[in-house]
């Protein structure tokens, strides 16, 4: 068993498995058979994640002078940031924006996944397929159906004024914060659905009727049962929202407004009209850094509440 | 029994799931403090009828009472009965203590009196050390007890079993037989418990409804169901019956003189009152009952000559089958290995079988 078996493998006669060096390497240890599983996976996220991310950390560290950098490392632009107050003012309303569309979106999902987790008994992924059809198209094309909808001319604004329930146009609706935090929660609904129908799905039935039967009500069998037990899903589609949405530059360029601007338009911009790579590169790092702590905060929170209701 | 005994009183209770009939014109008694088991196989609407107990289906039409009081109008949460699922159905993201304190929430009591009735019934169910486990720590025998506690707790007027020993192994199942025993007589609530396992229901019950498409055949006691069934299916359900056919000659005394086909004349006080001479019955007799011998026994008439046809050797016991003149299924006798067994008898032998007096029932349908 060793280079002869794999050279006569080579002649034809079927090679049984585990022959050979990186055979016998595999097959001695579980880590190297699942890491060669992952390889290509872990190719992919080097290139494209590991790297770009170092690039990011090093560059936060320099300094851009015209159309090129000085390499040498100082933290003034982790300074910058803590100086200049539009800075701050723009994360906080970012991370203030996502969380209201996250609490929407959850809020407005979590029926529907409990509509078809339990009371949809036949054909239950045609309503899967159905809740998801509006994200087969682009999210562009979603974020202008939107423009359409709260513009000053569009659908709400019109249909009042002939219903003669204003006067004049609603001006709030489009170029607004609202108007970005209707769109998330619109955008990344499938998002929320999901994740929650599939924990609402899993709960046993029997012990819903256990906790009917032991004197519940239908409301505090919920808060006492099936809400427990969905909070996987609530967290992971919070967490799935919240964390996209914090970053988003489309929407808020599209309907924001100088009111709804949100981090990712100035991150964009230092990148692009600014031309400041450093302090873009800076304020991604600040960006990703807060929304790590806040989810684990929210993680932590979760979990001791869970924890404090049973 | 008597209307006014009853506590549970299902009457006249029918169930369509569209348009399949799963309970049809069931009506039974259950007295306060009696362990009653509803037996049949699955299908037979068993579990529907306790599911209608505990109010997780209503009735289609028909009324059911309990403690005097309607069900109707009365959602399942407010039913004073508890029930134990075939599941068990702890809740996993809680502890044992939570899971059995779970429906004490309702009753405004102080955490120490909780506690304490909490450990009460961690004493009562011998797990006391179990307390802080949560379910996916603890086996199927410990769900089962943790279920029976989280219901026992709360001191219903009535406990419902659906099943609650069905995913126990064997031995397991013959323990937690004799404690749920036990423990009915301590506590004194009336249990109604649903089982397809025949034995399991002649061990623990008071009385037993047999029942099959949806109908009660017989609601009896044990014995009175095993010596005394009413008809066909139930003797046939509930342990092994060999069945002949035969015509009733007369009736004098309390005993009735039966013909029968391959055994000639039989008498016996097991009929019901109802028949009348010359009518066409079914008679049965249970295989432990019939007596194999080689020779022609004596001193009595209740005698029928055969021959051998197989045998089969159980250990404890031996099962024999023996053909007679004029009817085509062999007769099933069962008889005890009192002494060692000398191998299988040969076949085509002549062997006598006998039977004591009022060995035979006479079943309703002819």
């Amino acid at each position: 068993m060793s280079g002869e078996s794999a050279t006569s493998a080579n002649s034809g006669s079927p090679k049984p498995p585990g022959t050979g060096r990186l055979g016998r390497l595999l097959q001695r240890s579980e880590a190297a058979r699942g890491l060669s599983l992952l390889s290509p996976t872990l190719l992919i996220m080097f290139i494209g994640v590991a790297v770009p991310f170092g690039i990011l950390i090093v560059m936060s560290f320099w300094t851009q002078i015209g159309f090129g950098f000085d390499t040498s490392p100082t933290v003034a632009n982790y300074e910058n940031f803590g100086e200049r107050p539009i800075y701050g003012a723009l994360l906080k309303r970012s991370l203030w924006m996502s969380s209201a569309a996250t609490a929407a979106t959850v809020l407005l999902c979590y029926p529907m996944a409990y509509f078809v987790a339990f009371h949809i008994h036949r054909n239950k992924m045609i309503w899967i397929v159905l809740i998801t059809l509006p994200f087969w198209t682009s999210y562009l094309l979603r974020v202008f159906a939107w423009k359409v909808v709260l513009g000053y001319e569009g659908v709400i604004n019109s249909a009042l004024m002939t219903l003669g329930l204003i006067k004049a146009p609603l001006e709030f609706l489009l170029y607004s914060q609202s108007a970005v935090v209707i769109t998330l929660a619109h955008a990344w609904a499938a998002f929320a659905i999901l994740p929650m129908y599939v924990s609402l799905e899993k709960i046993d039935k029997s012990l819903l009727e256990a906790a009917t039967d032991l004197g519940d009500g239908p409301v505090r069998r919920f808060l006492r049962i099936t809400l427990p037990l969905s909070m996987p899903g609530v967290i992971s589609a919070s967490l799935l929202i919240f964390i996209p949405t914090t970053g988003d530059y489309i929407t808020p360029a599209l309907l924001g407004g100088p009111d709804g601007a949100m981090i990712g338009n100035l991150i964009q911009k230092q990148f692009g009209a600014i031309n400041n790579w450093p302090m873009g590169a800076t304020l991604s790092i600040i960006l990703m850094l807060s929304i790590a702590a806040i989810a684990l905060v929210f993680m932590f929170v979760t979990n001791f509440v869970r924890k404090r209701i049973s | 029994m008597k209307q006014s005994d009853a506590y549970i009183s299902i009457r006249n209770v029918n169930k369509l799931f569209g348009s399949f009939q799963a309970i049809s014109d069931v009506s039974i008694d259950i007295r306060q403090g009696e362990f009653f088991s509803l037996l049949g196989s699955s299908g037979c609407g068993k579990t529907t009828l306790l599911r209608m107990l505990a109010g997780f289906e209503m009735p289609t039409s028909g009324e059911i009472f309990i403690d005097g009081q309607p069900m109707s109008e009365v959602p399942p949460h407010r039913r004073p009965v508890n029930m134990v699922f075939q599941s068990y159905a702890i809740f996993p993201h809680l502890n044992v203590r939570d899971n059995i304190a779970y429906g004490l929430r309702k009753r405004k009591l102080s955490r120490a009196k909780r506690d304490t009735m909490v450990d009460e019934m961690l004493e009562l169910i011998k797990l006391p050390e179990y307390g802080d486990r949560k379910a996916n720590q603890l086996s199927g025998g410990q769900r089962q007890r943790i279920a029976l506690a989280r219901a026992l707790i709360l001191r219903p007027k009535v406990l419902l079993l659906d099943e609650p020993l069905g995913a126990l192994d064997k031995q397991l199942r013959e323990q937690m037989q004799l404690e749920l025993r036990a423990l009915q007589k301590t506590v004194g609530i009336t249990f109604v418990f649903v089982t397809h396992d025949q034995e399991e229901a002649l061990t623990l019950s008071d009385r037993i409804a047999v029942m099959a498409n949806g109908r009660e055949l017989q609601v009896d006691t044990p014995t009175r169901l095993y010596e005394r069934p009413v008809n066909r299916d139930v003797a046939s359900f509930i342990g092994n019956m060999n069945f002949f056919e035969g015509k009733i000659t007369g009736i004098s005394d309390h005993r009735a003189s039966v013909d029968v086909k391959g055994l000639g004349h039989v008498t016996t006080t097991n009929f019901d009152a109802k028949l009348k001479p010359g009518v066409d019955i079914c008679i049965a007799i249970r295989p432990e009952k019939l007596i194999l011998t080689e020779n022609e026994p004596r001193n009595t008439g209740n005698k029928a000559r055969g021959q051998m046809d197989k045998a089969a050797y159980l250990g404890e016991r031996s099962h024999y089958y023996v053909r007679l003149d004029g009817i085509s299924q062999p007769v099933a006798i069962s008889a005890q290995n009192r002494q060692r067994a000398e191998g299988a008898p040969e076949e085509k032998r002549p062997i006598w079988i006998s039977w004591e007096d009022d060995a035979f029932v006479v079943l309703e349908d002819g």
